[in-house]
């Protein structure tokens, strides 16, 4: 039996890990890749033609910050002459509107802004730094320009509250989609987790006001959301499942099937410059390890949901249950669930600030 | 959201015709959906020049075996599932 799916239809670019923000939930793994290490241009063009012969539909150039790199022009042409759908994953900086003109006429399919809050005050608290009025002038750009535009809100204890705030900046831009993304916690986010959870109630307001956002904006703005799966009853189905449809490039051009899977001890992750493409897709101990249903553990093994959710995250697996093959903890029928509940339990009922002392993302060299 | 048949449907800005090999794709931010005959013709037709009546009409002549009533059922509901994908906009 071959284990090797189809073929990825998502390639997500990590560009670069260089960024001017510092968010204290950033997905980047916590040992950042330095610019000396950063694939060039030519190496990034072979990757999204072998993608493209792959069967890959869509690139996500990302980061860090993707227009940190000076070649991000060229970047996104290689990547639409590929015939890959272009998705730029940005915090809309360094960024003016000469620049953002060559690359919507390099072929940028889709501009996805992120927003850490919708006020100034608690985006600095978030990212470290300044940028909240860059990110409503760059969508003031946007309005006159012929693109997709997603407005990414990255939602955790501290902005839960403003989600009418985020939602009238959503609507007063020319936005088609809108994601309400509740932090994940591994790497960084799981460093500053006891700050960042929200509390049992701000999720259920949530979860009512995003689907009232969705009723209400159908057909305008597509609204698309992730819980914090501390709160689910069932894991999310992490990256589509493992190795099953995302591949993800670092900036040195190690291949991984998730953000974080380096945080897994053991994976052994080949690199584009040394391989095709296709061979590590298909045939790579790292991509290999988790896909299907061989490697599960009850209670996945013999649970009607396996094909639906493949057993939820392998990263949270290791980062709570300390065992990368076990059930993801968040699951309800896993054994280790009492981790997540004693986590939950110890989230302070009230809304209050609680003592600022995150640990910031710094800038790699 | 009820369509009304003479609005004018047109790819929403980031919505493009794509391929996958031989198989043609409707590719939007984070998704893609497979076009198959029917709705190739339909997608092929949301130009913002054809009205939707004029989209049914030309269907039901394309498919004259199918019955007409199911053709234009048929094209409502995968207009409004892609409207709900924000992959069109209407004009008047």
């Amino acid at each position: 039996m071959s284990l090797t799916e189809a073929n990825p239809l998502a390639l997500i670019c990590e560009l670069t890990h260089r960024c001017p923000l510092h968010c204290v939930y950033c997905s980047n793994p916590q040992e950042l890749a330095a610019r000396s290490s950063e694939l060039p241009t030519g190496d990034w063009a072979s990757v999204f033609r072998q993608a493209a012969g792959l069967g890959v539909l869509q690139a996500d150039l990302t980061g860090g910050e993707p227009l940190a790199r000076t070649d991000i022009v060229d970047l996104v042409r290689a990547a639409r002459n590929s015939g890959l759908y272009v998705n730029l994953i940005t915090s809309g900086l360094p960024l003016d509107e000469t620049r953002l003109d060559t690359l919507l006429n390099a072929g940028l399919d889709h501009f996805q802004l992120s927003f850490q809050s919708s006020n100034e005050q608690i985006a600095e608290q978030i990212s470290g730094t300044k940028t909240h009025g860059q990110k409503l002038k760059v969508l003031e750009w946007l309005k006159s320009r012929r693109v997709a535009v997603t407005l990414n809100f990255v939602l955790h204890r501290r902005n839960l509250h403003q989600m009418d705030e985020m939602l009238a900046i959503a609507e007063s831009s020319s936005a088609t989609r809108i994601e309400f993304a509740n932090v994940q916690y591994y790497g960084w986010a799981f460093s500053n987790r006891d700050q960042l959870l929200p509390t049992r109630s701000q999720f259920d307001e949530f979860l009512i006001k995003v689907k009232t956002a969705e009723e209400r904006l159908r057909g305008k703005i597509r609204v698309e959301y992730v819980v914090p799966d501390y709160y689910a009853k069932y894991p999310k189905p992490c990256m589509g499942g493992w190795g099953r449809k995302v591949m993800l490039i670092t900036p040195n051009g190690d291949a991984l099937p998730c953000h974080a899977a380096a945080v897994i001890p053991g994976l052994r992750f080949e690199n584009i410059k040394e391989k095709p493409l296709r061979a590590i897709w298909e045939a790579s101990d790292a991509f290999q390890k988790f896909r299907g249903q061989a490697w599960m553990t009850e209670p996945c093994k013999s649970c009607d949901r396996r094909t639906r959710d493949f057993g939820g995250c392998r990263c949270q697996a290791l980062l709570l249950a300390g065992d990368p093959a076990a059930t993801d903890p968040v699951c309800s029928l896993s054994p280790s669930r009492s981790i997540v509940d004693s986590v939950i339990r110890a989230v302070p009922a009230s809304e209050a600030p609680i003592k600022i002392d995150f640990v910031y993302r710094p800038n790699p060299a | 959201m009820a369509i009304d048949p003479n609005s004018k449907p047109q790819l929403a800005p980031g919505v493009r015709l794509g391929e996958n090999g031989s198989q043609r794709v409707l590719l939007m931010p984070e998704r893609a959906l497979r076009l198959n005959g029917p709705s190739l013709e339909i997608v092929s037709r949301c130009d913002g020049r054809h009205t939707v009546a004029q989209i049914i009409a030309e269907l039901q002549k394309l498919y004259s075996k199918a019955e007409p009533h199911k053709v234009e059922t048929d094209i409502l509901g995968y207009l409004e599932l892609l409207q709900k994908d924000r992959a069109l906009d209407f004009t008047a």
